[in-house]
């Protein structure tokens, strides 16, 4: 085994990389479990996010396009889980879970074409002066544009919930959805909208794997990312910069179990791959005793006439 | 605009109705679906449903239902009675590889010996080795409060990674020529899930699954706990006066689901498909949650849901086959069944009126 062969600017840049995915599914997840619905379709999301911003690009030969149709359709699939927790008032749960199967399912339809192609490179940002620092410029200021995207979202996001008249109605109808139907706000179209969102983040976050971490596109690829993120939210207590947190957390995790098999170390590789969710499942058991962050309404069904 | 207002009962018709409707709406849009991938759409449904019940080679795929339905009814068995209590084990292809790899294991140890106590052996580690995994989330519920669902799908992931890494060490077969896998059990007389009925797809896990129906039907409709369990996923709230113990139902649903996943699991490894290998789980613990589902969590709705299922795997296989239909393609068309039940199902519990505004 050779650890000197791991070098900790590297490890910390690949982390901002491994994170962002995600990053970006539980940041959307996190504004949906705001407004109280809890959509654990997150994987099906990623999935589909996946291949069809890979399909665009590959077709367009715009990575960029690429993220808008992933995130276009991330928000398609997330359309059917809205059809059958808000119209059809199904269990959340249930719908959840559907969701997941059909995505895998037709991701791996679509994706049928796109076996052992190659997406078009992204370019890295590349700024002037501040790229070139020692050390600080290799981990902070070389990444792809969605390093900082996400980024960018995450703040975005704790502003609108934290400073907005937006982001308290959205919480107000997380914490007790009938409360804030007697007010006279539209729960419903409240939630609709930030499922849309949460599909959509999703989505780009399953395009960011398929189009720059692995790059290239098999089924399955996202193998529990988007459970990863579910948890994450959880970790998070529901606070964005939070998430922040866990997910770098989680993404030094999997750059330095992926080093240390790269490294030799004695430990076998199916054993260093469990850890990224044998470490989840050590962060929700820790989690588990303090949950005062979770929204009121969270889960439950809202009916108008109940 | 239609607006929906809730029923003072539950809708006995439609409660029998929905799972039809969703069969009917699946073929429907999955017709559509074939049609766009430029298949003949009668033909792809005549092939997946008719064909392997009523062709021209039925002969062999008949048996192919029950050996395909078992596993599905018997890990959506174990599923059910947790989803009435509000249980979400969702990570039964854990426990049915975990399952497996114990009973395979424990006849791996004992080759080349020939006894007739191997296979019962077999089984009841089988049942150990899917009960243990899946007292890890529900110990961890009990204990610490922790989701159950993320824990025990989790779990899916570091079991499928324990199954890479004991079918390329710990269980390889040792006259493999360095293969991954293990031996081959059906090789392996007193270990091997033999059909009993030769040519008939019976199998001793058919005959569990059959068993676990009755007894689920007899524990859901006879007994105590049934009640209880049926008790507390209606109303949590009564359920606590009336003396539930939640604890214990937690435990107790996640084990009996654990053990019989892991059951299925090993019935599978011990017979159709013979060995421990890297990809031998074929994610019939995800598809038996459709099967759960789409039988109402209802001991004979799954039986039903099950052999339904499972022709769609058979039929599609076939499809793949002879039209080139892929797989993915039956993927998606068994994940639009579970959409569409709980798309109806709304109907059980409201009816449709046609309002003037729109109230939410």
């Amino acid at each position: 085994m050779d650890l000197s062969a791991i070098n900790p600017v590297l490890l910390v840049a690949s982390l901002m990389v491994a994170a962002t995915p995600i990053l970006l599914a539980a940041i959307g997840e996190l504004v949906v479990e705001k407004a109280g619905v809890l959509n654990l379709g997150v994987e099906g999301m990623m999935i589909t996010g996946a291949i069809c911003g890979f399909a665009v690009a590959v077709e367009t030969g715009s990575p960029l396009l690429g993220f808008v149709g992933a995130a276009a359709g991330g928000a398609a699939l997330s359309l059917l889980f809205v059809a059958l927790t808000q119209y059809a008032l199904a269990n959340q749960v249930a719908s959840g879970l559907s969701l997941t199967l059909f995505g895998l399912g037709l991701s791996a339809l679509i994706g049928q074409g796109y076996v052992g192609k190659k997406p078009p490179p992204s370019a890295r940002l590349d700024i002037p002066v501040l790229s070139d620092l020692p050390v600080l410029g290799r981990i902070l200021f070389s990444h792809d544009i969605m390093v900082y995207a996400g980024l960018a979202l995450v703040a975005g996001v704790w502003a609108l919930l934290r400073f907005t008249r937006a982001g308290l109605i959205l919480r107000a109808v997380g914490e007790n959805h009938d409360a804030a139907h007697a007010l006279g706000y539209k729960v419903r179209r409240i939630r609709i909208l930030a499922i849309l969102f949460g599909g959509a983040c999703a989505g780009m976050g399953g395009a960011y794997i398929s189009l720059l971490r692995v790059p290239q596109w098999v089924d399955g690829m996202t193998a529990g990312t988007g459970w990863i993120a579910l948890a994450l939210v959880v970790f998070a207590s529901w606070k964005p910069w939070r998430v922040l947190l866990g997910a770098y957390l989680f993404g030094g995790v999997t750059v330095l179990q992926l080093n240390l098999q790269a490294a030799g170390l004695a430990i076998p590789v199916e054993y260093l791959s469990m850890s990224p969710y044998l470490i989840t499942i050590l962060v929700l058991v820790i989690m588990s005793s303090h949950r005062s962050g979770a929204p009121a309404s969270l889960g439950r069904t809202f009916h108008a006439s109940q | 605009m239609l607006k929906l207002e809730k029923r003072r009962q539950p809708s006995q018709v439609w409660a029998y109705l929905a799972p039809v409707v969703a069969v009917v709406a699946t073929m429907v849009v999955g017709g559509l679906l074939f049609a766009f991938l430029g298949k003949d759409p009668l033909l792809a449904i005549r092939t997946i449903f008719w064909d392997p019940l009523f062709g021209e080679f039925a002969f062999y795929y008949r048996p192919q239902m029950l050996v395909k339905g078992a596993p599905l009814v018997l890990i959506a068995i174990g599923l059910s009675l947790g989803f009435r209590a509000g249980i979400w084990n969702i990570g039964a292809e854990g426990q049915y590889i975990m399952g497996a790899i114990a009973g395979a294991g424990v006849a791996l140890a004992f080759y080349p010996l020939e006894a007739w106590w191997l296979f019962p052996l077999m089984v009841i580690c089988g049942a150990i080795g899917g009960l243990l995994w899946a007292m890890i989330p529900a110990a961890l519920r009990v204990i610490f409060g922790t989701n159950e669902i993320l824990v025990s799908l989790m779990l899916v992931y570091v079991a499928e990674q324990f199954l890479a890494s004991v079918s390329l060490g710990l269980l390889k077969n040792p006259e493999g020529y360095g293969f991954p896998g293990s031996r081959n059990l059906q090789q392996y007389p007193s270990a091997h899930n033999a059909e009993l009925i030769t040519g008939s797809g019976m199998h001793w896990g058919v005959v569990a699954a059959l068993i676990a129906v009755i007894m689920a039907y007899i524990l859901l409709n006879r007994h105590l706990l049934g009640f209880q369990i049926r008790l507390t996923g209606e109303a949590p709230r009564a359920a606590r006066f009336a003396g539930v113990k939640p604890k214990q139902l937690v435990l107790l649903c996640m084990g009996l689901a654990g053990a019989l996943a892991g059951m299925a699991g090993l019935f599978e490894v011990a017979g159709p498909s013979g060995r421990i290998s890297i990809d031998f789980n074929a994610g019939y613990g995800f598809t038996a949650i459709i099967v759960a589902f789409l039988g109402r969590l209802h001991p004979v709705g799954i039986l039903l849901a099950g052999l339904l299922m499972a022709l769609t795997y058979i039929g599609g296989e076939i499809a793949q086959s002879s039209m080139g239909l892929s797989s993915s393609a039956i993927q998606v068309f068994q994940g639009m069944l579970l959409f569409f039940l709980l798309m109806v199902d709304v109907l059980t519990n409201y009816r449709l009126k046609l309002a003037k505004a729109d109230a939410a």
